[in-house]
């Protein structure tokens, strides 16, 4: 057993670590402070391969997998996570595009969605709920060969920027009255579909997220994604694997930033006449970080190489929950090693936090992460 | 046209509390020390990349490859595929424990000696241009690019901040069928200086000539089709005498760390008052030879 990354996946990852800290890692707090979604650095993304990562080379994408767009996730995260919530978000739509869209709907949008010029967007969660996907109200009603959706969607990442969001919607009713969920495509600027308010958000700043309004939007029948009908499986799947790895991935960047920035303060920072890295209790500290981000390091490329496999099981959940968890007592620990530079918005340490608690109800809550990690136990074990 | 970049590893910055020196040989140990791609090679693969470019647009017909060549232990193969996915075409590395311990001396003969063996390998009669960083982040003496031309037998010029492929016509008039002429630029103190030279020559290029592109994923995937080839000291056959150790006339004396402390004094104690202090700080001043 071998839990090295290849060479031309060090090589990559160092790739997207000295593009992080050039372009990235000057700007992140000012994009937290300000609240403010740079979309300028789209296209550098996308000329850097990270938009499209994991999408084949005949559709402008670098053709690697998983394993590499977690690389990429992470890296971004370790800045910016709330720019990694763009690149991730997008990626969720562009998965359900690559494995259930049509030829034509790959040849037409996918390119884009490599280089840059297009942001992807996919849709589920509304006021209702987010993890009751069986319970979404979103209509979508087939007449000839045009959809007419009517609904709103809440908390969705890339609200306010996507040129494409896929978007799952309820088409009918079986014979015991349970929904039918179709996945549709939509595109910025199809008339009667537009983003609403935008959430003012606790932390991951520097993404878009808020709502989206559809009031009778027509949509061809080509933009379906995946066989009508089968929208359930297809958010599920996209959510529970693209979706968790990614978050995992984002989180252990989370984590990245508590490991390092808690190491560094406690080398420089001298209490009593030595460097506080001497004392105990924040060595005790310290080595609660890294244990937490090597599980998480483990956890993460196990899922994002369990993906690139096709494996599927609680592994995803396992390491969402494990990790969200883990990145919010990261965050805690630095925070209090720092003591009051960790409270002050001059430091990281704060917008780790709030990144952190930002990223527990992504992709599922660590109670749903749970949820499916019993019953998959119940069942094997 | 066919540019050669010289690029060498250099060990990481950021892991320089890592590095070990061998105490009898005084020198790094490469072999563990964790590298990266010195940045003025970075710059030197860059401007041939960029000319390449250049050249390419200019015509549709004109082709420009750019190979990478190295010398250095084979766990830096990887700096190599990084030239690659960088967008060199190609890539030598100059790999054998007997050209260890080389001063910038049996370096530059090595190279040089490598670069011929390219050019016989890739049945070529000359570069047309190589280039190289102008020292570099370890070492930073200089030597090695200037050696490799003389060498060779080729004009250089050194501390290059600027790099122009002009055509000359047959009246010395500018024109996109004309010769080749190396126009490359170099600032001195008081000036700035441009050279002109037909092609071949080397040039050392400095950092400041340009800002190295990104490795993009799609790079690092068309990196995999590039050729690498790496070539011990069976392949290129070199007299042992004038490689390694035992080719370099250089030897290093003493390793010492400098004392870099600063010590300060407490005037108040010494003197008394504030402004007593103030007084002696001032007299201290003007002894050093500043104030009036």
């Amino acid at each position: 057993m071998d839990f090295r990354f290849t060479e031309e996946q060090e090589l990559l990852r160092s790739a997207f670590a000295d593009f992080a800290k050039e372009e990235i890692a000057p700007y992140a707090a000012k994009w937290d402070e300000e609240d403010y979604v740079p979309m300028g650095i789209v296209p550098k993304l996308g000329e850097m391969g990270i938009m499209g990562v994991f999408v084949p080379e005949e559709y402008g994408g670098a053709g690697l997998g998983h394993v590499e767009r977690c690389m990429a996730l992470e890296e971004v995260a370790r800045y910016s996570a709330g720019l990694a919530m763009m690149v991730f978000t997008h990626h969720l739509g562009v998965a359900a595009i690559l494995d259930y869209g049509t030829e034509e709907q790959k040849q037409k949008w996918l390119p884009g969605m490599c280089d840059g010029s297009c942001v992807c967007g996919l849709a589920v969660t509304e006021p209702g709920g987010g993890s009751d996907v069986a319970g979404l109200k979103t209509e979508a009603v087939l007449d000839g060969d045009t959809w007419t959706i009517n609904g709103r969607k809440c908390f969705i990442t890339n609200s306010h920027c996507a040129g494409v969001t896929v978007v799952t919607c309820k088409s009918g009713e079986d014979e015991k009255g349970r929904a039918i969920m179709t996945t549709i495509a939509i595109e910025k600027g199809t008339e009667g579909f537009a983003p609403g308010r935008e959430e003012n958000k606790l932390g991951l700043k520097g993404s878009f997220t808020g709502e989206l309004v559809m009031n009778d939007v027509k949509v061809p029948v080509e933009n379906t994604v995946g066989e009508i009908g089968k929208g359930m499986p297809i958010t599920m799947k996209e959510l529970g694997e693209v979706g968790r790895a990614s978050m995992s991935a984002i989180e252990l960047g989370i984590l990245r930033g508590c490991l390092e920035d808690a190491v560094k303060f406690a080398k420089e920072r001298i209490l009593y006449g030595k460097p506080i890295s001497k004392l105990q209790a924040i060595q005790f500290k310290i080595a609660d970080i890294r244990c937490d981000y090597e599980a998480a390091r483990l956890m993460t490329y196990n899922a994002a190489a369990m993906k690139d496999a096709g494996k599927v099981g609680a592994e995803f959940s396992m390491a969402k929950y494990f990790i969200s968890e883990a990145a919010v007592r990261a965050a805690r620990n630095l925070s209090e090693i720092m003591g009051g530079y960790g409270v002050v918005n001059e430091y990281a340490a704060g917008r780790y936090l709030r990144d952190a608690i930002c990223c527990l109800p992504s992709c599922g809550t660590s109670e749903i992460q749970k949820m499916i990690i019993a019953g998959e136990t119940l069942k094997k074990w | 046209m066919v540019i050669l970049v010289l690029v060498k590893p250099v060990p990481d910055p950021e892991k320089y509390n890592e590095i070990q020196i061998d105490p009898q040989t005084k020198r790094i140990l490469r072999q563990d020390a964790a590298a990266v791609l010195d940045p003025a090679s970075k710059c030197a693969l860059e401007e041939a990349l960029r000319i390449k470019s250049e050249v390419e647009a200019a015509s549709g017909d004109a082709r420009c490859e750019v190979i990478a060549l190295s010398m250095a232990p084979q766990t830096n193969r990887d700096k190599i595929l990084e030239c690659l996915a960088m967008g060199a075409d190609a890539g030598y590395l100059l790999s054998d424990p007997a050209f260890g311990g080389a001063d910038t001396y049996a370096t530059s003969y090595v190279l040089a000696e490598g670069a011929k063996a390219i050019l016989a390998a890739e049945e070529l009669d000359a570069f047309d241009l190589i280039i190289a960083g102008n020292e570099s982040a370890d070492g930073a003496t200089s030597h090695v690019p200037v050696q490799v031309a003389e060498w060779l037998g080729l004009p250089h010029l050194a501390r290059v901040c600027e790099l122009q492929i002009q055509r000359e016509g047959a009246e010395g008039q500018e024109g996109a069928g004309g010769t080749p002429v190396i126009a490359a630029t170099k600032k001195t103190e008081e000036m700035l200086l441009t050279f002109r030279c037909e092609e071949p020559a080397l040039v050392a290029v400095t950092r400041d000539i340009n800002k190295p592109r990104h490795i993009s994923a799609m790079g690092i995937v068309k990196a995999r089709k590039k050729p690498l080839t790496i070539w011990t000291n069976d392949d290129l056959k070199l007299d042992e005498a004038k490689i390694g150790a035992a080719g370099s006339p250089t030897k290093a004396g003493e390793l010492m760390t400098p004392d870099l402390s600063r010590g300060g004094r407490d005037l108040t104690e010494e003197d008394g008052s504030a402004a007593d202090a103030a007084k002696a700080i001032l007299a201290l001043l003007r002894k050093e030879g500043l104030g009036a």
